[in-house]
């Protein structure tokens, strides 16, 4: 059996989340029934007018699986970013720092990392009143900043050592003209491909936080809390515990292969390896 | 290596106080006094003082915390505000289901991985080598509960030979109902981490087969298994242990959530019903005996490693 070549593991990967990217924005401006509405008889299988079925309530399965795709790609998105803002400027600061700080920051971070993240997000997200979605996003982005700046802490401090680094100090560039002009855009690649598993990581936190009943209330409705309320009706209507796992595990692959393709492609010396 | 264990204790230590610090101050930002939880709706003014004063969430923030900290050092998790029931003994309780269930998942893991793993590796070019790899790919794209739900359906529902969820009342008492619950629970949290541990096999095992040492054996005579167990084995574990430290925390992890999928009383629920009740002394006892069993697997790992591997003893610590 033939290994898939890179180039086709960075296709598959692209348009499994493009299919994501297209049905969550499709889901802003159209929709094919009311999520909130009941618009068939309840718990019905997959037919022509309901793809996916519909729920206890009578409403259109596939319609809130379309939701759902919007509500990971904001959770995904929106964790990174807290993760990828707190998680660089953390990594970078201790890869300027004194030895005391940058060490002192380490250990902090390897104690963080160490933490069990889902139980710190379910505590997270009860802190917060009333479960939001915004409280899961914060909650898993604080979660992956540490392993960020983990990661740019040592990325940073390895090209901190290259040549130009020095050469352009002696030139006069000002540290922070340093980290724009030559550290972010030494580090940003492997960075991105972090990023890609992160995403994947957070959008599987979010929906176990949901499936836990921590997650957002309906009709901001993810994947996770589909699956819990069609777990007490698999019996009847398996196709509500099967649609949004496979949107789930679709887009989680999607952006392993993103980030496997990217990999790839933005390390030559990895180019030949199988 | 005494250095290093001293070392490696005064780390394990830090974490157990920064552990404790997180858990503090989360658990100040939680909206309203604790007091609350204790009282009903209609609590007078004297009421709410006398419960305040009860818990100590009317003394400053420093004797609060200083408390805190001495009270974990102790092991001192307090009461449940609810069943006022000790907390460390309801967390022993529990953990008579969450225990077995993370060992037994994570033996099963280990039981899958390793055989999957180095077949996928030295058959890489068949078909079956690269299915595997495929297969434990996709596996880490599965959530743990999607997967208890899908078992559920096909084993519990659709053929009835496990049950779809529950306990006896009994625990262990009743031995044959009990291990019946515990089978698909256990296969679910194992399935999932074997996935990401086929991976990691595969990797050493292809190191190990690209090596020179490999080839000089072969070379000298030696047969390609006997090669392989002879020098192969305890290179290729060095990797593949420090997985399993953070696999173990993983696992228990994963079956605090599996417990929700089959409604096992382990764990996992104590800490769902704590939030959703809002019975703080609960909440921070679960997280801290959890996060303490973390730190100390990842401890276990490290020490683990170092004795599989001479060539880390001399090391002071990674970069």
């Amino acid at each position: 059996m033939k290994r898939p070549t890179k180039r086709a593991t960075l296709t598959f990967g692209i348009i499994l989340v493009g299919l994501h990217v297209v049905v969550g924005l499709l889901s802003l401006v159209w929709l094919p029934y009311d999520p909130t509405g009941m618009t068939g008889g309840r718990l019905s299988p997959p037919s022509w007018e309901h793809w996916a079925g519909t729920d206890r309530l009578g409403r259109d399965f596939f319609t809130q699986v379309m939701i759902g795709s919007r509500i990971a790609l904001i959770v995904g998105t929106g964790a990174v970013l807290i993760g990828a803002i707190i998680g660089v400027t953390l990594g970078l600061l201790a890869a300027f720092a004194s030895k005391l700080l940058d060490d002192a920051l380490a250990a902090t971070l390897d104690i963080l990392i160490a933490f069990p993240t889902l139980l710190i997000a379910m505590l997270v997200v009860a802190a917060s009143d009333t479960a939001s979605l915004f409280s899961a996003i914060l909650a898993i982005g604080i979660a992956l900043s540490a392993i960020v700046a983990r990661l740019t802490r040592i990325l940073a401090k390895r090209v901190l050592l290259l040549d130009y680094i020095t050469a352009a100090r002696t030139s006069g560039a000002s540290w922070p003209a340093i980290v724009v002009e030559h550290i972010l855009p030494n580090i940003a690649p492997t960075l991105m491909v972090n990023f890609a598993l992160q995403f994947g990581l957070a959008v599987i936190a979010e929906a176990s936080l949901s499936y836990l009943g921590l997650g957002a209330p309906p009709p901001n409705a993810s994947w996770g809390r589909l699956l819990q309320e069609a777990q007490g009706t698999v019996y009847t209507a398996p196709i509500g515990a099967i649609a949004p796992g496979l949107a789930l595990v679709s887009l989680a692959i999607g952006v392993n292969r993103l980030a496997d393709g990217l990999r790839d492609r933005f390390d030559p010396s990895r180019r030949g390896r199988a | 290596m005494l250095t290093y264990l001293l070392r490696r204790l005064v780390i394990l230590i830090l974490s157990l106080f920064l552990a404790a610090v997180v858990l503090f101050v989360l658990l100040r930002l939680l909206p309203g006094d604790p007091a609350n939880a204790l009282l009903g709706v209609g609590a007078t003014a004297e009421q709410i003082e006398a419960a305040r004063a009860q818990i100590g969430s009317d003394q400053p923030l420093i004797v609060q915390f200083g408390s805190f900290i001495g009270n974990l050092a102790r092991f001192d998790l307090g009461a449940s505000f609810v069943s006022r029931a000790g907390v460390l003994e309801e967390i022993g309780n529990r953990m008579s289901v969450t225990l077995p269930l993370t060992i037994i998942g994570f033996l099963l893991a280990i039981a899958i991985a390793l055989p999957l793993g180095i077949v996928a590796a030295v058959k890489s070019h068949r078909w079956y080598g690269a299915a595997i790899s495929i297969v434990s790919q996709l596996g880490i794209a599965i959530p743990v509960f999607w997967l208890g739900i899908l078992l559920v359906t096909v084993f519990a529902i659709n053929l009835r030979i496990f049950p779809s969820g529950g306990f006896p009342l009994k625990g262990w008492a009743n031995f044959g109902e009990a291990a019946t619950a515990m089978v698909l629970p256990a296969l679910t949290v194992a399935l999932v981490i074997a996935a990401s541990l086929i991976r990691y096999v595969r990797a050493a095992t292809l190191d190990v087969l690209g090596s020179d040492y490999i080839r000089t054996a072969r070379v000298l005579g030696a047969s390609f298994p006997e090669a392989l167990v002879r020098h192969g084995i305890r290179n290729g574990a060095v990797p593949v242990v420090s997985i399993l430290g953070i696999e173990l925390a993983t696992t228990f992890l994963g079956a605090v959530v599996v417990e929700k999928v089959y409604a096992l009383p382990g764990l996992g629920s104590m800490l769902l019903l704590a939030i959703q009740q809002r019975d703080y002394p609960n909440v921070q006892g679960v997280l801290f005996i959890s996060t303490l069993l973390v730190l100390l697997i990842g401890f276990a790992a490290d020490l683990l490693q170092r004795f599989i591997d001479p060539r880390l003893r001399g090391r002071r610590s990674e970069p």
